[in-house]
């Protein structure tokens, strides 16, 4: 889950990285409140890169401009994402732009600080043409990070003057606490600027936590509740257990495993067809959950046709037949669905689904070319 | 000769008296694997289908010194504390099957267990299945048969699927290694490779890739530098599937335009090893280089 700027800031706050001054608004009547002094920096609260570059941030000189800007900003939609909050800060007098960030390498199976003197918007530019300009520096997760790295890491990015070099290394110490405390996939500063007065002031903040670790942090976990990046349908979907992400196509899919989902959906486009939607319903998943994915996409008009992929290993096909059966009992919605189920308790399956004449398919090139021939089929009305 | 898992795996079970743990038991039983004991904290003395239950990996082992592969079905929140137990007792080839532990916890004994010498396969793996010599894992056994083909793979479900392809189309398997879902694993594509490089009875290998991360394409880049004499197809999921979440600067920094299908295809391709369009195309693409 990605944090809000704001709310990434505030936790930077919390452990002493120099933020800019700032409020967050939420409605525009309160812009009257603020008592920033300008020039202020306008700042749409939406976890998107390219947020200054699709006008989603402003920079105004004047409180009378900020109104302005304000109830132009708050509510549009930038990205495809509605703004809901816009936090509003004091701009800063940048001698430099660095770049500082905490994140997970995959194949080092590591935390890897990576840190460069040519921070800001065109980073990864930097990293493409000059990758020497960025330091890597890998972390052995079980000692710790010493801080003999750090300071290797301010002299390699160029910094010389010994209270700034102590000042890095207190801000690189402080995000390296939160990417280890809240047990982060990413705490990023970029930039992370140096003033004209010599100060340093993470002037956007970062924050990526990992899902599987928000049981131990409930603080973050209410946050979560907030709607972020996710549609109703998907926020409600995680509620049930499974992994749901919405797509352009008209044939709805449900599979168990990302790799296998992914696959079918492959597979139906191979075939002529368009997937609506991921929909993995997990390892192990019972009938309760397959009836839930189920009729979400019975209930969603734009899916003309489901297509339902279960290869069991930890999932047994007999809960997934009853979970299909119990949806078409719960939900007065009919569209063709193609089940192809293979694997622990399959002959189970096969009955429990026979009894209300839905056929299983063995094959799921037959199945995802079944599927798409009944979707472009439809007028006939088929049910399968 | 197999890779990982044979005739003389001894299994212990952590986390035996769960749901899938006490089903996935009986299974590997009735498939031949030699389980030996489980550990459920607090449980010790129960047996689950006739498997004797202790409260500690330490008790089982002094039980039965005979135990040399551990498999974990312990709940996330408790699965990194299983591993440790493991790790310490010198079990030196620990089988994670559980999904979503958190990646710093993973990361963590995934480091420790290369310090103390342990293998760690997973998290979120289906497991390890040399066919007719022994199972550790969550897979159905009756879509997999002994042969030639070695296969590595990132996913669980699409690995049975593709392992029944191969099974269908007379192409059986030495031992098939789920390496795990998750973004950070114990053994890459490459480790697993290196085995299947020095097994004689591996005469070729099938990748099974997905999107994000590039585990795939440092394979290929591998393959290109250090050369692999065994035949190698690959199929990759998720061409259709859209971007997955990015990691701020930092992920693109670190990947450098890698992790999608299309990047993983063309490095694969560009180190000669073929993709398949589709999963039931692999047998075909084995075919056409295990004759060339």
């Amino acid at each position: 889950m990605e944090l809000y700027e704001f709310e990434s800031k505030r936790i930077f706050m919390s452990k002493g990285i120099p933020v800019p001054r700032g409020v967050v608004i939420e409605r525009i009547e309160d812009v009257n409140k603020v008592t920033l002094k300008p020039p202020l920096m306008v700042k749409a609260q939406i976890p998107i890169a390219s947020r200054g570059r699709l006008g989603g941030i402003v920079k105004v000189k004047s409180l009378d401009e900020l109104k302005h800007v304000v109830s132009r900003l708050l509510n549009t939609v930038i990205g495809g994402l509605k703004v809901r909050k816009l936090l509003i800060e004091e701009a800063v007098d940048i001698a430099r732009e660095y770049y500082l960030s905490l994140t997970i390498d995959r194949v080092k199976r590591k935390p890897v600080i990576l840190a460069s003197s040519e921070g800001g918007v065109d980073i990864e530019e930097v990293a493409r043409r000059e990758p020497w300009k960025i330091i890597k520096h890998y972390i052995d997760p079980i000692i710790g990070l010493r801080d003999y790295e750090l300071r290797r890491i301010a002299f390699k990015i160029g910094l010389r003057d010994s209270s700034l070099i102590r000042e890095f290394m207190s801000i690189a110490r402080a995000m390296y606490n939160i990417f280890t405390e809240f047990e982060c996939e990413l705490v990023e500063s970029n930039p992370l600027v140096l003033t004209v007065n010599g100060r340093f002031v993470a002037v956007d903040a970062k924050i990526i936590v990992d899902d599987n670790a928000l049981f131990r942090h409930r603080e973050l976990e209410l946050l979560r509740r907030e709607c972020r990046e996710y549609t109703e349908l998907e926020l409600k979907a995680r509620e049930h257990g499974f992994t749901y992400v919405e797509l352009d196509g008209e044939i709805g899919i449900i599979g168990n495993g990302a790799g296998l989902t992914m696959a079918t959906m492959d597979l139906v486009k191979y075939y002529g067809g368009n997937p609506a939607n991921f929909l993995d319903i997990g390892g192990g998943a019972r009938a309760e959950v397959v009836k839930e994915a189920v009729k979400i996409l019975l209930l969603n008009p734009k899916v003309k046709g489901i297509l339902v992929n279960i290869l069991g290993g930890i999932t047994r096909a007999d809960e997934v037949a009853r979970g299909v059966i119990e949806a078409l009992n719960e939900v007065n919605v009919r569209k063709p669905i193609i089940v192809r189920l293979k694997g622990t308790r399959e002959e189970e399956g096969r009955r429990i689904l026979s009894k209300v004449g839905i056929p299983l398919y063995e094959d799921m090139d037959e199945a995802a070319k079944r599927v798409v021939e009944l979707v472009k089929g439809e007028g006939s009305g088929a049910r399968s | 000769m197999t890779i990982l898992v044979d005739k003389n795996t001894r299994v212990l079970v952590q986390g035996i008296t769960g749901r899938e743990g006490s089903f996935h038991t009986k299974m590997m039983l009735e498939y031949g694997t030699k389980v030996i004991a489980g550990v459920t904290p607090g449980k010790g003395g129960l047996r689950v289908h006739g498997v004797p239950v202790y409260d500690s990996v330490e008790e089982a082992l002094a039980k039965h010194p005979e135990i040399n592969t551990s498999i974990i079905f312990v709940p996330a929140p408790y699965a990194s504390d299983a591993v440790y137990e493991a790790i310490d007792a010198g079990i030196k080839l620990i089988v994670v099957i559980t999904e979503h532990i958190p990646v710093h916890d993973a990361m963590k004994f995934i480091n420790y267990a290369r310090m103390k010498g342990s293998i760690i396969i997973g998290p979120n793996t289906p497991g390890i299945i040399s066919p007719g010599e022994a199972k550790v894992g969550i897979m159905p056994a009756h879509m997999f048969t002994k042969g030639p083909i070695g296969v590595i793979s990132r996913s669980g479900t699409l690995t049975y699927e593709i392992a029944y392809a191969l099974t269908k189309a007379g192409f059986g398997q030495s031992t098939c290694v789920g390496i795990g879902g998750d973004p950070i694993v114990g053994l890459d594509f490459i480790e697993v490779a290196e085995m299947f490089r020095s097994d004689s009875e591996t005469k070729a290998l099938v990748l099974i890739g997905e999107i994000g991360g590039n585990l795939e394409e440092v394979f290929a880049d591998y393959v290109l530098k250090k050369g692999y004499d065994k035949p190698i197809v690959a199929f990759i999921a998720g061409k259709t599937a859209p971007p997955g979440k990015r990691m701020g600067h930092a992920g693109a920094i670190i990947s450098m335009g890698t992790g999608t299908a299309q990047s993983k295809i063309e490095a694969l391709t560009s180190a000669g090893i073929p993709v398949a369009e589709k999963p039931s195309d692999i047998p075909k693409l084995l075919a056409r280089v295990m004759k060339g």
